[in-house]
């Protein structure tokens, strides 16, 4: 176990570093002087030098990354530029949101793709599997921007149920907060609860034609036990992997949720960084999403074990 | 190739998926000619009419006619999701070939696909529009890098397999030379989950592309895709939900048809399944 978690965290930190090297690449393939372009047309080439020399631009290529690396070590992820303090700082700020909103859109899609998934594996080839197969495509399909608009649009406004958009006052209660994500939550959350339902359903269908769940049925239990007990424990571990991976691919998602409500999160933070070109941040966000989505992935992994005891590392 | 088509043709939701394909390609290809008014032509009078006989699915905020635009984004969005599909299938099968031909980079390539994975896609599409700059063209080189190791997987997944083939160590002991042996004898093998892998890449594209878009970092915002229609609408949805409605549709509709052909696709060339349903 010992070992197989050191590899596999020697194999994240191999990964992270060309991660590093990627966002280092992006950053610098931008036309012209990075420099230049954050100040805009109205500065003197003496602010640009200026800015330069402080972002360590006149400095050679592997000299730069290198000191990049050395950053990243200490956890600095720079200055942006825009608004005014530590890019790790304004992450922290807005982690909050992005991490409620991930979590309830993860439960929203596990509550509706794991137990149709299960069904829909039960009743193969039946009417009810016909029809979840093809809800779950067409969810698949939906643009998230799309329903959130029209969510807000009869859910907000045509009926005042919820909230337009934001997040409250800074004074809010959590339960009044949590009621502005619900929205944004369900418009995250639908989409891809259908990977979920298609994986749990493939993954059950594995698992049900089993010589030992033939067994469990031929000793007349019920349909029930055999699915819910027997089955559903083997067919955990794929449908953990992709509820992972769904976690993961959310906190990305949540860029485009969080713009469509106005919501002051990470995605948000994003966009605008791009919008105005604050390098520093889309860099500091980027090294850091990608690196919840590796560890994400990790964690999975050694998850296996818990749930299937005979995963031995 | 025939077989693989009978296969398709008898499975009646692939059909009809084909067939919507197919209308939706036509109409985007005679799109100058089959839309009712310019789809640049202002009619302030007119302006966010609902949908009605004269305008099936209404005027926009300058009473521009939305079917109009709807078709002509259809060309936009699905040269894009085309040419994206050109990109990533071109450089990811030329990775993948090479890291499942050549065994000495095949550590390389698959680190490299490894962290370009380890970005959600659309973080990463993201990235590369913040260095390039917003146009159609930097949205395909985008989303074409994105979605190149998803192809070079699949493609050194089967170049493994087929490299150990009887014919291939029949070819290399003729002394075909490598080149021949990868894209003479093994690439027309691998053609198959190419195919696959493109229908869904495709489907993704036009979504993500639309997302881009609608952030207002993807395609500029006068070019009408789709992403851009919904995004440009999104200020007077209260007023006028069709400004949102039709375009929308137009991307689960072209998507969900894509996602449907993929996945008959799939199932017809997975012999596994052959007997099943």
């Amino acid at each position: 176990m010992f070992v197989y978690v050191a590899r596999r965290l020697a194999g994240m930190m191999l990964v992270m570093l060309i991660v590093a090297a990627v966002v280092f690449v992006i950053a610098r393939v931008v036309p012209g002087d990075p420099a230049a372009v954050m100040l805009g047309s109205s500065a003197t080439p003496d602010d640009i030098a200026a800015l330069r020399g402080r972002l360590g631009l006149d400095q050679p290529l592997y000299s730069q990354f290198l000191i990049y690396l050395s950053q990243i070590a200490h956890f600095d992820l720079g200055q942006s530029i825009f608004l005014n303090r530590p890019v790790a700082q304004a992450l922290a700020e807005r982690s909050e949101l992005t991490a409620l909103l991930t979590l309830m859109s993860v439960s929203i899609a596990v509550a509706i793709g794991v137990p149709i998934g299960i069904l829909s594996a039960a009743m193969r080839g039946r009417w009810v599997d016909q029809t979840a197969i093809g809800i779950a495509m067409l969810a698949a399909s939906v643009p998230s921007f799309w329903i959130g608009l029209t969510l807000i649009k009869y859910l907000a406004v045509d009926l005042p149920w919820f909230p337009v958009a934001g997040y409250g006052p800074p004074d809010a209660s959590l339960l009044e907060r949590l009621r502005h994500l619900v929205l944004p939550a369900v418009a995250l959350g639908i989409p891809n609860s259908a990977l979920i339902l298609r994986f749990t359903r493939t993954s059950m269908l594995d698992v049900l034609s089993d010589d030992y769940v033939r067994t469990a049925r031929a000793k007349g239990l019920s349909p029930l036990v055999v699915v819910l007990k027997h089955a559903l424990r083997n067919a955990m571990i794929p449908i953990l992997t992709v509820i992972g991976l769904t976690a993961a691919v959310m906190i990305a998602g949540a860029i485009v949720t969080e713009t469509v409500f106005g919501l002051p999160g990470v995605g948000n933070l994003i966009v605008s960084a791009v919008l105005r070109r604050d390098y520093p941040v889309i860099q500091g966000a980027l090294l850091v999403v990608s690196g919840i989505y590796v560890l994400i992935n990790l964690s999975v992994d050694l998850l296996y074990a818990v749930v299937d005891p005979r995963v031995r590392y | 190739m025939a077989l693989l088509l009978r296969q398709l043709l008898r499975r009646p939701l692939v059909v009809v998926a084909l067939a919507v394909l197919a209308a939706i390609l036509a109409v985007a290809a005679l799109a100058p000619w089959l839309a009712p008014y310019d789809p640049m032509k202002m009619d302030i009078l007119n302006r966010m009419k609902p949908p009605a006989a004269g305008h099936l699915f209404g005027t926009d905020e300058f009473g521009r006619d939305v079917l109009s635009r709807i078709m002509e984004g259809a060309q936009l969005s699905l040269l894009v999701g085309l040419l994206v599909v050109v990109v990533a299938v071109t450089m990811g099968t030329l990775m993948g070939l090479m890291a499942g031909y050549v065994r000495a980079l095949d550590g390389v390539v698959m680190r490299l696909t490894d962290a370009l994975m380890a970005f959600p896609d659309i973080l990463l599409a993201i990235a590369f529009m913040a260095g390039l700059g917003p146009s159609l063209y930097n949205v395909v080189l985008a989303l074409g890098i994105v979605y190149t190791p998803r192809v070079a997987r699949v493609v050194r997944a089967a170049a493994l397999v087929v490299r150990e083939m009887p014919y291939v160590e029949a070819a290399t002991a003729l002394g075909a030379s490598t080149p021949r042996i990868v894209f003479g004898h093994i690439l027309p093998n691998l053609i198959s989950p190419i195919i696959v892998q493109a229908t869904f890449i495709f489907a993704y594209a036009i979504l993500t592309e639309a997302a881009l878009s609608f952030l207002g970092v993807g395609v500029p915002p006068t070019t009408p895709t789709w992403g851009n229609m919904i995004a440009g609408a999104q200020q007077y949805f209260q007023q006028a939900d069709w400004l949102v409605l039709f375009p929308g549709l137009a991307i689960v509709l072209t998507v969900l048809a894509l996602q449907i052909v993929g996945d008959g696709l799939r199932d017809a060339l997975d012999p596994r399944l052959q007997k099943v349903s």
